[in-house]
């Protein structure tokens, strides 16, 4: 690619150095494990995990005589993908082998697509913050091309003393191999835009972002230069597999290079590897020098062709993404941006909390999605699908509240026991009597049992107006926590000759 | 015995229909005819005799109850590049020691779907790289043509060449073959017998070693064009394992012999007539238009243009796809491992010492042909001269043209070891002079006897078709076997 410079340099993401500020340039290769049931090229299923050597075929195992035959499973999905990338989608695309030798590699050529990838350009738009003052910067970080090809399998070398290990499980698998341009000028805009690119591939459904299990894993391109400067020469860090590792990834190399050029040398273009224990990077292993792939469109596959009206039926059938659905909850909702970008991070969030707002106060919604549930399930260190408080009974807990039954004060109260203990909330309030007692009557008849039996606090708080909260407090308590807290409050006030 | 072998796969199916003769019987027969005949002529690498009479008598069962298939109880011999599930199948290398496949690949078990008995496995040139058998690691083959009063051992061809060799020695009743550059065709005009590479994605490639992905196809070797006919009809299929697999309705390609020819316009293209090709084969080239004429044909003089760098761009494109499809080959899963002290050095000793010369010297020409620098210069210009010459025959085919006349080979079948040929490996691959334009088009060819030289050894013409128009070249190369009469070698084994 020709590198266009898009961004102008901003200060805040300067690096200094000894003789003066430095920029760094981030461009990212993503690779995406396709969610499908089956491979890209063969039949055997894809599904992670399994005994060593279950899901393999003929085909993967590229015994003699074997072809490949496309998943169109796998086709629709880079589509989607594409679109979701608001990428050119390629009418004709090709696939092209990839020629080395390693042993995880059966065919001893990977099935990959070089001068004709299914999808082109696109952008992705990026929120990186907050920063201190709770605010965000909107960049764009382009896309360049989206290409399928196949997964390699597994080494394994520290199983046995003198022999390595391959696990061909994942040989084969469909990666969607995603090239941003060279946008990127700080790690944590490469570690925001890995974290949007993964939420929108989430969204589609066509790659779960688990990089922990390997089905997303990033190359980090880092080269340095003065702001505003001529491109610097590039390193590539390989196989980053976790979004903090690829900030720490970053300046680590970020800082190698600038201690370089300034000690008067010169960046010598390299892949290299994060060790995260040392916090550095280092060379890798050469497995040969300069690798010649020897690239050919691969004579057993036709070149992949379809009509726009496949990529227009696949473009009506996509879900809401991310930012369409944020933009929808500041505008129809009126959310706020910091809520809406925390409640469409997943769509699994997004989805929980478009149930529990459905016909309820999206305010409120928001509120209690946002700081009781998504509060409580970090704190338990648990995902939205674990949440053992489903929407139905969030919004169950919030009708009660709007129907005055229980104050808000109850109502954390109960979110949780229906926690620990699940249940209806609505019968949960029932058996054990939480309703607020609303009835002024009564309240009344608390408050000045209050104020009878505390006739030197009258004193004090007709002094001190601030004073009514001990009475409010004192009633409360006497109500077991029940009371409608305003009623109190104004009732306690009014007692006292306080407005 | 004899008498049983001799019979071709058409006299064989009316025979063992009408019942006059059983499948084991049959089958026994050839088992002995190999017995006694391959220890000279080495057509076989690998005899399935325990399976082959399995095979004979579920044919017998099937037949007894009147539900015998097209090729019911009919022995043939299955060349040792089609997997054949549970048996030797190692593409006649040393780096497939061992190598017998739990899957079957899809032409043969069209065969076997329709009753066809399994004989065994036929030597041919190393991953079908050769023209002469002579780069097998199991040793060469020996054609069953010998030169009038001479003792000399001819090559039958390759790399189809021990399935040339068993047909024409009665060895099987026919046999599967296959062709990138004319490895049916060039073996079959050498032993006189029939071979028809047909249509690229007539045949299924699955289960089929890949040498040259875009270039290899299936097909017979036969006594006759009737047999050739027979075979193909079984052999050929669309399968949603191979998507360069064409899914167009195989007909009944038995039913285009004696089809007439009248009308039909046969091109001859001077291109074909090369500096220093036998007086024989020229006139041979003649009496091919004759015949033809006198059934009916028109003859017309055509020009393809870019004949000559067929051969140039062949062995640029063959080698390249080679080099990458036998990169599998690497002692990890199967056939030969030679122990390294690290993997690059496993791979080097075990490629080394697994794959012979013609394999390797083609897997060295395959990759420089592909490396970066040289890709353009190499690679795409051949692929674009391909454009080319498949442009020349689709611009006489569109002027009316129905089928192209061309000799088959530049020769007749040469000596083992000859000197010549070793010396210099292009010499060999001008064997396919006249051959290669036809895979590098993709078009259907049949090579059938029509003459003896002077020193008594067949010579062939070929047949070169419309895309999917076996049928035509069927019904000429009938015209022609008609006119020429039929060739068998004299038995010296």
């Amino acid at each position: 690619m020709t590198l266009i410079d898009t961004r102008t340099p901003d200060p805040k993401n300067f690096i200094s150095g000894a003789t003066g500020d430095w920029e760094i340039v981030i461009g990212m290769e993503v690779h995406a494990q396709v969610s499908s049931e089956a491979k890209l090229f063969s039949g055997a299923s894809a599904e992670y995990g399994g005994e060593a050597n279950d899901h393999v075929s003929l085909v993967d195992a590229a015994m003699p005589g074997m072809l490949p035959v496309i998943n169109e499973e796998c086709v629709r999905q880079a589509v989607r993908t594409g679109l979701g990338l608001k990428a050119e989608i390629k009418h004709r695309s090709v696939f092209d082998r990839k020629n080395y030798f390693y042993p995880d590699l059966p065919q001893g050529y990977q099935i990959s697509q070089f001068k004709d990838p299914i999808v082109g350009e696109g952008v992705v738009s990026v929120s990186v913050g907050p920063n201190s003052k709770g605010e965000f910067e909107e960049i764009e970080v382009g896309v360049e091309r989206l290409h399928l090809e196949q997964d390699a399998g597994k080494s394994m070398h520290d199983q046995h003393p003198t022999m390595s290990f391959v696990d061909l499980n994942r040989s084969g698998v469909a990666l969607m191999e995603i090239v941003s341009k060279p946008d990127m000028r700080s790690a944590d805009e490469a570690k925001a835009y890995l974290t949007k690119l993964r939420t929108i591939l989430r969204y589609l459904g066509t790659c779960d972002g688990n990089m922990d299990e390997g089905s997303m894993r990033a190359d980090v391109n880092v080269s340095v230069r003065r702001p505003g400067g001529a491109f610097g020469t590039r390193c590539e860090i390989k196989n980053v597999n976790s979004i903090r590792f690829v900030g720490q990834s970053i300046e680590a190399e970020a800082r190698r290079q600038i201690a370089i050029i300034e000690d008067g040398g010169t960046i010598d273009q390299e892949t290299r590897l994060f060790d995260p224990v040392k916090g550095e990077t280092r060379a890798m292993r050469t497995k040969e020098d300069a690798h010649d792939y020897r690239y050919f469109p691969d004579p057993d596959l036709l070149p992949l062709e379809f009509d726009q009206a496949y990529i227009d039926a696949l473009l009506k059938e996509l879900p809401e993404l991310p930012d369409d659905k944020k933009n929808r909850l500041i505008k129809d909702a009126g959310l706020s941006p910091y809520d809406a970008s925390i409640l469409v991070s997943e769509k699994a969030i997004a989805d929980f909390f478009e149930k529990v707002a459905d016909g309820r106060d999206a305010k409120q919604a928001a509120n209690w999605t946002i700081n009781d549930l998504l509060g409580a399930l970090n704190k338990a260190g648990k995902g939205i699908d674990e949440s053992p408080i489903s929407a139905e009974q969030l919004g169950a807990i919030l009708d009660l509240i709007r129907e005055g039954t229980i104050s808000g004060k109850i109502a954390k109260d109960l979110f949780e026991i229906v926690w620990n203990e699940g249940g209806d909330p609505k019968q949960l309030v029932d058996e054990r009597g939480m309703k607020q007692v609303t009835d002024t009557g009564a309240i009344e008849k608390a408050v000045d049992e209050v104020i009878a039996a505390n006739p030197d606090k009258v004193s004090q708080a007709m002094a001190k107006p601030t004073m009514a909260g001990w009475f409010v407090g004192q009633v409360m308590k006497a109500t077991g926590g029940k009371a409608n807290p305003q009623a109190v409050n104004a009732l306690v006030k009014a007692k006292l000759g306080l407005e | 015995m004899n008498d049983l072998t001799s019979l071709t796969i058409a006299e064989a199916r009316g025979k063992l229909a009408s019942k006059d003769i059983g499948a084991v019987e049959l089958t026994d027969a050839y088992l002995a005819a190999i017995d006694q005949a391959n220890g000279a002529l080495n057509a076989y690498v690998a005899v399935t005799a325990d399976k082959a009479r399995d095979m004979a008598k579920a044919s017998d069962a099937r037949l007894a109850k009147g539900e015998g298939g097209a090729l019911e109880g009919i022995p043939l011999g299955i060349k040792d590049l089609f997997a054949t599930e549970g048996v030797h199948t190692q593409a006649c290398s040393h780096i497939l020691d061992g190598f017998k496949p739990r899957y079957e690949s899809t032409v043969t078990a069209n065969l076997w779907a329709d009753g066809a008995v399994m004989l065994g496995k036929l030597n041919m040139d190393e991953f079908a790289m050769g023209s002469s058998n002579e780069t097998s690691y199991y040793g060469p083959v020996k054609n069953p043509w010998r030169k009038k009063g001479s003792n000399l051992d001819l090559v039958p061809g390759g790399s189809s060449g021990g399935s040339a060799a068993a047909v024409a020695a009665h060895l099987c009743a026919g046999a599967t073959a296959t062709d990138t550059g004319g490895s049916i065709r060039q073996p079959a005009a050498f032993t006189g017998t029939v071979g028809i590479k047909p249509t690229y994605g007539r045949c299924s490639r699955w289960g089929t070693v890949a040498f040259a992905s875009s270039l290899d196809q299936a097909g017979p070797i036969a006594r006759d064009v009737r047999d050739a006919a027979i075979l193909l009809t079984s052999m050929a299929s669309v399968d949603a394992k191979d998507t360069t697999s064409v899914d167009r309705a195989v007909p009944d390609y038995e039913a285009a012999i004696g089809r007439s020819v009248k009308g039909l316009r046969i091109g001859i293209p001077k291109e074909y007539r090369v500096d220093g090709m036998p007086g024989e084969i020229e006139t041979l080239w003649q009496q091919g238009i004759a015949w033809l004429k006198d059934a009916g044909a028109e003859i017309v003089d055509v020009s393809l243009p870019h004949t000559k760098y067929a051969l140039p761009a062949y062995y640029i494109v063959a080698p390249a796809e080679a080099s990458s499809n036998l990169a599998r080959y690497d002692g990890v899963r199967y056939g030969l491992r030679v122990p390294g002290k690290d993997i690059a050095d496993m791979y080097e000793k075990t490629r080394a010492e697994g794959f012979g010369r013609e394999v390797k010297r083609r897997v060295m020409i395959g990759t420089y042909v592909l490396s970066s620098g040289y890709y353009d210069a190499y690679y795409l210009r051949a692929q674009k001269v391909r454009t080319l010459i498949k442009r020349d025959f689709e611009t006489v085919y569109a002027d009316g043209i129905d089928a192209l006349l061309t000799p088959a080979t530049p020769s007749a079948a040469f000596g083992i070891a000859d000197q010549d040929m070793a010396s210099d490996p292009v010499k060999m691959y001008l064997n396919d002079i006249f051959t290669v334009t036809v895979n590098m088009a993709g078009l259907p060819g049949i090579a059938v006897p029509a003459g003896l030289t002077g020193d008594g050894l067949p010579l062939g013409l070929q047949l070169i078709g419309r895309p999917f128009d076996e049928e035509t070249l069927f019904a000429l190369g009938s015209v022609i076997e008609q006119a020429a009469g039929r060739f068998e070698p004299a038995k010296w084994w």
